[in-house]
């Protein structure tokens, strides 16, 4: 157990990509079996526990501790299981133990306790633990582990444990399940490649590379197809064998907030495409904003007034399966034509089939890239008429060709400084434009960039940042920001989100800090309005500040 | 005679009517005995100070020459009157130098801890317990949540990111005085060799520690010019917390923040500071410290100062030992 805390501990703490998956990676590849596959679903989130109730774990703690001394703890902490991790004492007698107990144990001793002796095997193995390794096991029984890896971080660990592509990974990953032994004697090379029974596995996808500079001038139009590239995720909807799954693009399972769309899959085989909100166009309705299909993200179950409010679809882009018939090999018109045929069966409110955008020119092209019919577009995708369905990214067969960012003029409000190479300098700001609150212009914060600025630029924002400061909260300073006086940026961005997190009730898509305008004050930087008209967002859209999304 | 006019507390510190000086002044006095050479406890200007050696030449290397008129030096466990009362100074453990304060009339001895803890350093001598009727307490880390682990594990993670992130350099966050030399040591007995770079602020307290007996083995100047960045791939660095969120940090590659102090057991202190690789190495006493040493040493009464005084005198109550807060002003969290 002290290996998987020290590792939770150090995972929390550090926040470059690269590092996280060196912490991961050394740990698997240290760990026993099944430690590592329960703590492999701890991270992934695929550990289920019985949960225990914080009242449960209060009562434990007092009945060991005077009431008002637990109170200054707690007051002093902040938090209930990180309170109790460091007050806990195992009495006198049970101090000599026998080592670190592993993870594996404590997972199986939780699996097999009945629900009325939770209560003192919590007890004892708080006796048991030491410091860390009672603050993962409190976290793990509460539910309340959060350590910043994404999925697809954990994978990737997995895919350099092995020396194996990551792609690998997400095709199998569905198909495994805790504590993963046959997968870790794979990536050690003491076993084969697992091999999965279930249908409707997740298939890793094929991925566009940008366009870059030169790219299109050496190649043909008559060559390529090209679709418009919509805003909404990328998804893979598998229907195989009676069993129906809805996949993310780096293969999370998604299934348990879209049952509309698995409900109304009622052909065989595996689809890609792009799972919106709104209308098909084979119902003629709108395509509804990535701030829509936002409401209906990153939830294990949905209501049926969601459902009805923003009603989900997916537009397809590519056919994998056709029933049991591997589609891939095919090239991309005999595959399109098929997809086609599918989708014309299909439920029309939940199917349609991406249009194709007629062109003869690069040029032509650019223009349509520019100005494109519908604001729930992002640019264009160009596929090689003749590729074949590959996974992952290899430049050639497909492009993404990005419509132009949105530019406003914002206000530096606060700077935290960076990590790495730059924990000494202010590098990550927030920044805000102006709106009317009770009758008065202030500034609400919009985004947060770390990037865009060169080396140069950023030692005129630290030293800006430095001389300027209000107020200092940890490592977060405040920035001078009046109306005449403060820094103007201008900021690029792809497009808008709801958040309650910030009080403008949005935050911008992927922003970056383009240019600095030491040329503007404050109060010529851009409005909220300005920036809701900009990408079509209705106001009377947006969640009210700290509503729930 | 009564504990509560032999010493009390007053705006400039705790004073001692009878001996006509102060322990630890926050401001210029004319007489002040110093419990150790912390900024905090030890400051310039009073005219006669008396310490042990050590934190005498501590507060010369810190304040110069003319820190003070005069001095006296304490020889521990040595018994000296001062006006009406006898005072004496032993052991404390909690950086090289450091003292208690005994302080003794007409049969009532209080006993100033200063700041104490109870493990093993190899930088400085133990704290040896004082029977006596008061014993003021401080508690930096008074809070049932302070159970500081065993500084050796500390090391180890340190030692184990070197070897994970050998591109990295580890930039140790450490006071500069007891806890950067205490750190080093450490990492000497656990067997690390290769030469540590210290913090300009350092150097000239490690070279004190040496001539003291303590070895640091090879310590060099963490000041290379920018063009050498990659010599400092994989070391050591030690400076003072303060200094790497300044542009003094710029100049290592990829630095791995590290902060070694009791504060680093609550994860969110360490997230707020940006700390990658929290060492909890605290030279105060942590909460089970605290109430053994007072357990042990069963004063009549127990006084609690800087830190937080509302769970100890708590838990004081809980055990039927009188004690009662002294609020003294001034005094720091270490690392605050
Ligand atoms: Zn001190
Ligand atoms: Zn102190």
């Amino acid at each position: 157990m002290r290996a998987f805390a020290e590792l939770l501990d150090r995972l929390v703490l550090t926040p470059q990509r690269n590092a996280k998956i060196k912490l991961m990676t050394d740990y698997f590849r240290a760990a026993p079996d099944p430690d590592r596959g329960y703590a492999l679903a701890a991270i992934a989130g695929t550990l289920t526990l019985k949960t225990v109730k914080p009242n449960v774990l209060r009562q434990l703690v007092l009945e060991r501790m005077d009431e008002v001394l637990f109170r200054y703890s707690y007051d002093y902490v902040g938090d209930l299981a990180e309170t109790i991790s460091l007050v806990w004492e195992p009495p006198a007698e049970s101090k000599t133990t026998t080592g670190d107990l592993s993870l594996g144990t404590v997972v199986h001793q939780l699996e097999t306790a009945g629900r009325t002796n939770v209560h003192g095997l919590v007890r004892d193995l708080l006796d048991q633990l030491e410091g860390s390794s009672r603050f993962a096991f409190l976290k793990l029984i509460t539910g309340g582990l959060r350590i910043g890896v994404s999925a697809r971080l954990v994978k990737q660990a997995l895919a350099n444990l092995g020396n194996v592509d990551i792609t690998e990974i997400e095709t199998l990953w569905h198909g495994l399940s805790m504590p993963y032994v046959p997968l870790f004697q794979w990536l050690d090379g003491k076993a084969d490649k697992p091999e999965l029974d279930m249908p409707a596995i997740f298939h890793a996808v094929m991925l566009a590379t940008p366009v870059g500079d030169n790219d299109l001038a050496s190649l043909d139009p008559k060559d390529f197809a090209a679709e418009w590239k919509w805003d909404g995720i990328r998804v893979q909807l598998a229907n195989l064998a009676g069993t129906r799954r809805l996949y993310s693009r780096s293969g999370d399972d998604i299934s348990g907030a879209f049952p509309d769309i698995l409900e109304a899959a009622d052909f065989e085989g595996i689809i890609d495409g792009e799972l919106l909100v709104g209308g098909t166009m084979r119902t003629n309705r709108a395509t509804r904003a990535f701030s829509d299909l936002q409401q209906r993200l990153n939830r294990k179950t949905v209501t049926r007034k969601m459902l009805e409010e923003y009603p989900a679809f997916i537009r397809g882009y590519d056919l994998l399966f056709s029933g049991g018939r591997d589609m891939r090999p095919e090239n991309f018109l005999t595959r399109r034509a098929a997809l086609s045929a599918l989708i014309e069966k299909a439920a029309p409110s939940h199917f349609d089939l991406s249009p194709l955008v007629p062109f003869s020119s690069w040029e032509e092209l650019d223009r349509l890239r520019k100005d494109p019919p519908d604001p729930v577009i992002e640019g264009i995708m160009l596929k090689r008429l003749d590729s074949p369905y590959t996974s992952g990214r290899s430049k050639g067969p497909w492009f993404k060709w990005k419509r132009e960012p949105y530019n406003v003029d914002a206000v530096l409000m606060y700077a935290q400084r960076g990590h790495g190479k730059r924990s000494s300098y202010y590098s990550d700001f927030t920044f805000g434009v102006w709106t009317k609150d009770d009758g008065k212009d202030v500034l609400v914060p919009v985004g947060k960039a770390y990037f865009g600025f060169t080396d140069a630029e950023l030692e005129v924002l630290d030293r800006y940042v430095r001389n300027n400061t209000v107020e200092r909260f940890g490592p977060v300073r405040s920035i001078r920001a009046e109306a005449g006086h403060g820094f103007v940026v201008e900021v690029a961005f792809e497009g808008i989100n709801v958040s309650s997190r910030h009080k403008s009730g949005v935050a911008m898509r992927f922003p970056r800090i383009s240019r600095l305008r030491t040329d503007k004050l404050p109060q010529d930087a851009d409005r909220l309005e300005t920036l809701l008209a900009m990408i079509g967002q209705p106001e009377t859209n947006l969640a009210q500040p700290g509503e729930p999304i | 005679m009564k504990p509560e006019t032999l010493l009390y507390p007053t705006p400039k510190g705790l004073y001692c009517e009878k001996g006509g000086f102060y322990i630890d002044p926050v401001q210029p006095v004319e007489r002040a005995l110093i419990t150790h050479g912390h900024a905090d406890h030890a400051r310039a200007g009073h005219s006669h100070v008396m310490a042990t050696r050590e934190t005498l030449d501590i507060m010369r290397i810190r304040y110069g020459d003319a820190f003070c008129t005069s001095t006296q030096e304490a020889i521990l466990g040595a018994r000296t009157p001062i006006g009406d009362i006898t005072a004496s100074f032993h052991p404390a453990g909690h950086v090289l130098g450091s003292a208690q304060i005994a302080v003794e009339a007409n049969g009532t001895r209080i006993v100033v801890s200063g700041d104490y803890k109870r493990r093993r350093d190899p930088t400085c001598l133990a704290f040896e317990p004082v029977p006596c009727d008061v014993f003021i307490t401080e508690a930096t880390f008074g809070l049932p949540v302070f159970h500081h682990p065993d500084d050796r594990g500390e090391i180890a993670k340190l030692l184990t990111s070197l070897k994970q992130f050998p591109e990295r350099a580890h930039l140790v966050g450490a006071y500069s005085l007891g806890k950067a030399q205490r750190i080093i040591a450490l990492m000497r007995e656990a067997g690390y060799d290769a030469p540590i770079f210290i913090h300009g602020a350092l150097a000239r307290l490690c070279d004190y520690y040496e001539s003291e007996g303590i070895g640091l083995g090879d310590l060099r100047p963490a000041t290379i010019d920018a063009s050498d960045k990659q010599s400092f791939a994989g070391a050591v660095v030690v400076g003072p917390p303060s200094a790497f969120a300044d542009k003094w940090a710029r100049r290592f590659p990829d630095p791995v923040p590290i902060f070694a102090s009791g504060w680093m057991l609550v994860r969110q202190r360490a997230k707020q500071r940006g700390v990658e690789l929290p060492m909890i190495i605290s030279d105060h006493s942590d909460w089970p410290e605290l109430i053994a040493t007072i357990g042990e040493i069963k004063p009549g009464e127990v006084w609690v100062t800087h830190g937080r005084e509302e769970a100890l005198v708590r838990w004081c109550q809980l055990q039927g030992i009188a004690a009662r807060p002294l609020h003294l002003v001034g005094y720091d969290d270490e690392g605050e």
